[in-house]
C-alpha cells in the first residue's frame, strides 16, 4: 500500500521509526499532485518550496525528538484561508494576486507544530456554492467520478483527501461547506462548534456562521487535528475561551446507551432513496453497537435555508464590500471615476453567484425589507436553536444525511441556484444553531458516489460526534476511491 | 415676523487612548502617511477587529460626565457605505443600543443656568484621509487616522440661538478635556462638529425643517455657522420659498455656506449588529469604577469657587474653563492659604503669560511650587515685585521656591538699622525733594519712597520703610 493512503497517524508512526523521511514524503505528495491535479483540478496553488523548506525543518523536528503528531505531514488549505506570502485567492478573479502579508491563526498552529502545507484548495469563490464549480480555476472533479463534481464550497479539501493528495486538509463551513463535499468524495469532515475555532485569517464570507474545519481520511485523523487548531484566540472576540481537551481521548469507548436523534422533518419528502438507506443503515449499525435511536422533532428546521441564505448573504453583503478596487485586489482599467471604478472593479472581479448574493444581502438589509427580511431570518435562527436544544433533551447525537443526494455531474445544476440553495436543508439549521457537525462516510448510491452520514452535536460536544463517529467507521470501514468497495 | 432659533449638535471627539480602537497601532496624530495601520485597520482579507476596552471606558467616562445612562447590555453594528478612505466599506458604528443615552450638560447663557439634553453618546472608528496627489491627478490615501477611536455627542435640539451653540460647545469640550477623554485638538480635527438647525414661528410647536452643517472645527465657526443659516432660512421664509432638508458645507473663509446633498440622495446604511464583535456587557464593579475616576466638572467648580472661596464669577469662569488652570489654581490656594491672592495672581500674571506664550506654560507651572511662592507674598517675606522674579525663574529652571527666593536674596529686608541707614542716604542725597516735601508736595514723598525702595533692591518691606521715611522727613522738617 502507498504512503499516500496511509492516515496521518500511520504517517506519523513511519516518520518517527524513520521508515520514511519528510523530504521524502513531501516530494511523493508534490509527485501525485503534478500527476493527478491537471484532472482532479484541486489545487490552484502549489508551494513546492515552501513545503520542502518545511519538510526540511521538520524532520529535524522529528530527528530532536519532536512529538507532535502534526510534524512532517503534508497538508492543503482552502484558498480562503489566509497564508502569509502565499497567494490567497478565494478562487476569485477578485484576489487572483492576493498575497497576504499574514497568515491565519489555524496557518500559524498547523505550522508550529512541524505540518507542512503543500498549497492552496479549490474552492467554490469566496466559499459560495455547493459544487466547487464556481470558481476562476475551474471545477474540482470528483475523484471517485471526474465527471460528478465534489461538492463545495470545500471540494479541493474533500477532493485533495480523497484522492491522496494531502494527509489532510483545512476547509471552512458557513453553510455546509465542509460536510457535504466530505459526504461526496467519501472522506470525514468536521465542522466544529461556532467559536471552538479562531477564525482569525478566514477571508469572511458570513462571520457569524463561519467554521474552520478539518477534512481527512479517518476520524481519529480529525480529531488529531482539531487538537491542533481548536482554542481560544485573542485575535478572534468570536472564539470561546474554554479548557483545552484531548479530542483523541475517549475514540474507543463505544456508543452503548447513547441516543441517537432522528428529525422527522429530515426523511420526509425530497431525500434521495439510496442517500435515505445508507443514513439508516448507518443508524441500524449504530444501534446494534448499543446505542438507542428515537424520533425528534425539529419543527423550524424547514425555514432554516430562506433564513440560512438572508442571513449568509447579509453579512457577504458586508464583508465583500471591502473589494473596492482601491487598495488591494482586482481594479479594473476602465474606470474614469470614482464611481465607475467601484462598479467596474466589482462588476469584472466578482462571479455570478458571488454577485447574486451581494444583491441579495444588500436588499435583505435596506431599509423597508430589513424587518421583512433581516430581522425575521434573526427570529427564525433563534427558533431554529431553540428547536435543537429541544431536541438534545431526549438525544445525545442526531443522526441525519449531509446532502438529498450523492454527488451529481458536473454542469447539471449550475444553471439552478434555487435547487442548489434547497440542497442546504440538512447543513446550514446547524450553522444557524452555531453546533457542530461531523460527517463520516457510510454508504454508496447506484452510480457507486460516496454517501456521508452527518452527526449533530450540542455546543462543544465534538468529543462525543467523534466517537460516535469512530464506532460507525468501525462498523462499516472507510471509503477509498478505485478500491473496489 | 419673529422667529424662533432650533439647534442641536452632533459632536465627533477623537478618545486618547494609546492605540486604536481594533487594533494595537498607535493611535497619534501626524506622521508620515500610511505609518501607523496595519491589516486590521486596512481591512485586509480575512482579519477581525478586536475592542480596546479603553475607548469603551473613556466613552462610558464621558457619558458618566455628561449625566447620561449607561447601557448595561449594548453591541457594535456595521454602517454600510462606500468611500475611498473607510477600508472595510463599513464603518464599525453602533446604532439602536447606544452606549450612552438620555443625559444632559447644563451650559451659562448670560449668568442664567441652561439644561441641554444629550440624546446619546456612541462609540465607533474614524476613517483615513483623501488627499490630492501633489504629483499626480488623483487622490492618495493616508490610512493613519483609519481605526481611532471616537464618540459622537449627539445633543438634543434645546439650543436656541448660535451663542448656546458655541457655548454648548465649549461646555462639552471643556467636559471631554477634564474628564481627559480626549485632547480636543480642534485644529487637528479630533473634535469637530455638525450643527442640525431649523426656525420656526416663534410660538409654533412644530419644528421647521431642518438643514445639517457639517465638520465645524472651532468654536467661532460654530457660532458664526448657526448665525448665518438661521439668516439663511428666515431669508428663504421671508421671501415665500421653503427650507430644504439637505446636508451643508461651511466655507469659513467666505462665511457661507453651500449645499453638499439633499434628501433624495440621503444614503441607506443598511445597518446591522457587527458579527465579529461579542456584546458589550457593563457589569457594576467596572460601572463604578469608572464613575470614581471623574473628576469635579467645570461648573461644580465654578459654582464652589464662587460660594465658598469668593472668588467674583467672571474669574471663576475662566478658571474653570481650563482644567490644568483651575487644577494650578486649587493646588496654588491651599498652599498660599488665600485662594483671592491666587486667582488674582492667575487673572493677571499666569493669563498674560498663557496669551504671550501658551498653554504650554502650564506644563511647567507647578500649582504647589506657584502656591508656596504666593505664600512668601503673603507673609509679607517676599515684595509683589520679587514674586513676579520668582516666578520667572521657577518657570525658566524648576528649581525650588525657597532656594530661588534665598540664592537672589528677595527676602523683604526688614533690618530697621540698614533700612534707617537707607533713609537717612536718600534724603542726603536728594535736598531738592526734602525742600519740595517741606512745601508741601506729597508727590516728593512718593519720589523719597521709590529712591528707598531702589536703594534696598525693591526688598524693603513698603510699610515698615514708609514708617521709617516718615519719622526721619519729619525729623528733618523739624530740625
Amino acid at each position: 500500500m502507498s504512503i499516500l493512503n496511509k492516515t496521518i497517524k500511520e504517517t506519523s508512526e513511519l516518520l518517527r521509526a524513520r521508515k520514511i523521511g519528510v523530504v521524502e514524503l513531501t516530494r511523493e505528495y508534490i509527485k501525485k499532485i503534478e500527476k493527478d491535479n491537471e484532472n482532479i483540478n484541486c489545487y490552484i496553488t502549489v508551494c513546492e518550496k515552501e513545503a520542502l523548506d518545511a519538510a526540511e525543518k521538520a524532520q529535524k523536528l522529528i530527528d530532536e525528538g519532536e512529538a507532535s503528531p502534526l510534524c512532517g505531514i503534508p497538508a492543503g488549505i482552502k484558498d480562503n484561508i489566509c497564508t502569509e506570502g502565499i497567494r490567497t485567492t478565494c478562487a476569485s478573479k477578485m484576489l487572483e494576486n492576493f498575497i497576504p502579508p499574514y497568515s491565519a491563526t489555524v496557518v500559524e498552529k498547523l505550522l508550529g507544530q512541524g505540518a507542512v502545507v503543500l498549497g492552496k484548495l479549490n474552492m467554490d469563490e469566496f466559499a459560495m456554492g455547493g459544487s466547487s464549480e464556481n470558481s476562476i480555476f475551474g471545477p474540482v472533479r470528483n475523484p471517485w467520478d471526474n465527471t460528478r463534481v465534489a461538492g463545495g464550497s470545500s471540494g479541493g479539501s474533500a477532493a485533495a483527501v480523497s484522492a491522496n493528495m494531502a494527509c489532510f486538509t483545512l476547509g471552512s463551513d458557513t453553510g455546509g461547506s465542509i460536510r457535504q463535499p466530505a459526504s461526496f468524495c467519501g472522506v470525514v469532515g468536521l465542522k466544529p462548534t461556532y467559536g471552538l475555532v479562531s477564525r482569525y485569517g478566514l477571508v469572511a464570507f458570513a462571520s457569524s456562521l463561519d467554521q474552520i474545519g478539518p477534512l481527512a481520511k479517518d476520524v481519529t485523523d480529525c480529531a488529531i487535528i482539531l487538537n491542533a487548531i481548536a482554542g481560544f484566540d485573542p485575535m478572534d472576540s468570536t472564539s470561546v475561551n474554554k479548557e483545552y481537551e484531548d479530542y483523541t481521548q475517549d475514540l474507543e469507548k463505544g456508543v452503548q446507551g447513547i441516543r441517537i436523534g432522528l428529525p422527522k422533518e429530515f426523511f420526509d419528502i425530497g431525500l434521495d432513496d439510496d442517500v435515505k438507506e445508507a443514513v439508516l443503515n448507518a443508524v441500524r449499525q449504530l444501534e446494534a453497537l448499543g446505542g438507542k435511536a428515537y424520533e425528534v422533532g425539529l419543527p423550524s428546521i424547514k425555514h432554516s435555508v430562506p433564513a440560512y441564505y438572508i442571513i449568509s448573504s447579509s453579512e457577504a453583503s458586508a464583508n465583500l464590500a471591502r473589494y473596492d478596487g482601491i487598495r488591494y485586489g482586482y481594479r479594473s482599467s476602465k474606470a474614469r471615476d470614482i464611481s465607475e471604478l467601484y462598479r467596474l472593479s466589482r462588476g469584472e472581479g466578482f462571479g455570478r453567484e458571488v454577485k447574486r448574493r451581494i444583491l441579495l444581502g444588500t436588499y435583505a438589509l435596506s431599509s423597508g425589507y430589513h424587518d421583512e427580511l433581516y430581522k425575521k431570518a434573526l427570529k427564525v435562527r433563534r427558533m431554529i436553536f431553540n428547536d435543537f436544544n429541544n431536541a438534545f433533551e431526549n438525544c445525545d447525537v442526531i443522526a441525519a444525511p449531509s446532502y438529498p443526494v450523492a454527488s451529481f455531474k458536473i454542469g447539471e445544476n449550475i444553471q439552478e441556484p434555487l435547487k442548489m440553495y434547497l440542497g442546504d436543508i440538512y447543513t446550514a439549521g446547524v450553522n444557524l444553531a452555531g453546533l457542530p457537525g461531523l460527517v463520516v462516510p457510510c454508504g454508496r448510491d447506484k452510480n457507486g458516489m460516496p454517501i456521508g452520514i452527518q452527526l449533530i452535536g450540542k455546543a462543544f460536544s465534538e468529543k462525543l460526534l467523534l466517537r460516535v463517529g469512530y464506532a460507525l467507521e468501525k462498523a462499516v470501514g472507510t471509503f477509498r476511491p478505485g478500491e473496489g468497495n | 415676523m419673529d422667529y424662533e432659533v432650533v439647534i442641536g449638535l452632533e459632536i465627533h471627539s477623537e478618545l486618547k487612548t494609546k492605540s486604536k480602537i481594533f487594533c494595537g497601532c498607535k493611535n497619534e496624530f501626524g506622521g508620515e502617511p500610511n505609518t501607523k495601520c496595519c491589516p486590521i485597520c486596512l481591512g485586509m482579507p480575512g482579519v477581525l477587529p478586536k475592542l480596546n476596552k479603553k475607548a469603551l471606558e473613556y466613552a462610558i467616562k464621558a457619558g458618566i460626565a455628561m449625566n447620561c445612562k449607561i447601557s448595561r447590555f449594548s453591541k457594535m453594528d456595521r454602517k454600510n457605505f462606500f468611500y475611498p478612505d473607510m477600508p472595510k466599506a463599513y464603518q464599525i458604528s453602533q446604532y439602536d443600543l447606544p452606549i450612552c443615552y438620555d443625559g444632559y450638560v447644563d451650559i451659562e447663557v448670560n449668568g442664567e443656568k441652561k439644561r441641554i439634553g444629550i440624546e446619546r453618546i456612541h462609540l465607533e472608528e474614524d476613517a483615513g484621509k483623501l488627499m490630492h496627489d501633489p504629483f499626480g491627478q488623483g487622490s492618495l490615501i493616508d490610512h493613519n487616522r483609519c481605526g481611532v477611536p471616537l464618540i459622537e455627542i449627539v445633543t438634543c435640539p434645546d439650543v436656541r440661538s448660535a451663542e448656546e451653540a458655541r457655548i454648548l460647545f465649549e461646555t462639552i469640550k471643556t467636559i471631554l478635556e477634564y474628564t481627559e477623554v480626549s485632547d480636543c485638538q480642534m485644529q487637528e480635527g479630533s473634535l469637530r462638529a455638525d450643527v442640525n438647525l431649523s426656525v420656526r414661528p416663534r410660538g409654533q410647536k412644530e419644528f421647521g425643517v431642518r438643514t445639517e452643517m457639517k465638520n465645524l472645527n472651532s468654536l467661532r465657526a460654530v457660532q458664526r455657522a448657526a448665525e448665518a443659516e438661521a439668516k439663511r432660512q428666515i431669508a428663504v421664509i421671508e421671501k415665500g420659498g421653503q427650507v430644504i432638508q439637505e446636508t451643508r458645507r461651511w466655507d469659513d473663509n467666505k462665511g457661507e455656506s453651500f449645499s453638499m446633498r439633499g434628501k433624495e440622495e440621503a444614503m441607506d446604511y443598511r445597518y446591522f449588529p457587527e458579527p465579529d464583535l461579542v456584546p458589550i456587557v457593563v457589569d457594576d464593579a467596572w460601572l463604578n469604577e469608572i464613575k470614581a475616576s471623574i473628576p469635579e466638572l467645570p461648573l461644580s467648580r465654578k459654582e464652589r469657587y464662587v460660594n465658598e472661596l469668593g472668588i467674583p464669577p467672571y474669574d471663576a469662569g475662566l478658571i474653570t474653563m481650563n482644567k490644568k488652570l483651575a487644577d494650578i489654581f486649587e493646588e496654588a490656594y491651599k498652599v498660599c492659604g488665600n485662594p483671592k491672592l491666587a486667582s488674582n495672581w492667575i487673572m493677571t500674571d499666569i493669563l498674560r503669560r498663557i496669551n504671550e506664550q501658551g498653554d504650554s506654560v502650564l506644563d511647567s507651572l507647578n500649582g504647589a511650587k506657584f502656591g508656596q511662592i504666593l505664600l512668601f507674598l503673603e507673609k509679607g517675606e517676599i515684595t509683589q515685585a520679587s514674586a513676579k522674579q520668582a516666578l520667572d525663574t521657577f518657570l525658566e529652571t524648576g528649581e525650588e521656591p525657597e532656594s530661588i527666593i534665598n540664592r537672589l536674596g528677595l527676602k523683604v529686608q526688614r533690618d530697621e538699622n540698614l533700612v534707617l541707614a537707607a533713609v537717612k542716604d536718600v534724603i542726603e542725597k536728594n535736598p531738592q525733594a526734602i525742600a519740595d516735601f517741606k512745601a508741601g508736595k506729597t508727590k516728593a514723598f512718593g519720589f523719597l519712597m521709590g529712591q528707598t525702595m531702589a536703594a534696598l533692591k525693591g526688598k524693603g518691606d513698603p510699610a515698615q520703610v514708609k514708617k521709617i521715611l516718615e519719622e526721619q522727613l519729619n525729623a528733618a522738617i523739624n530740625e
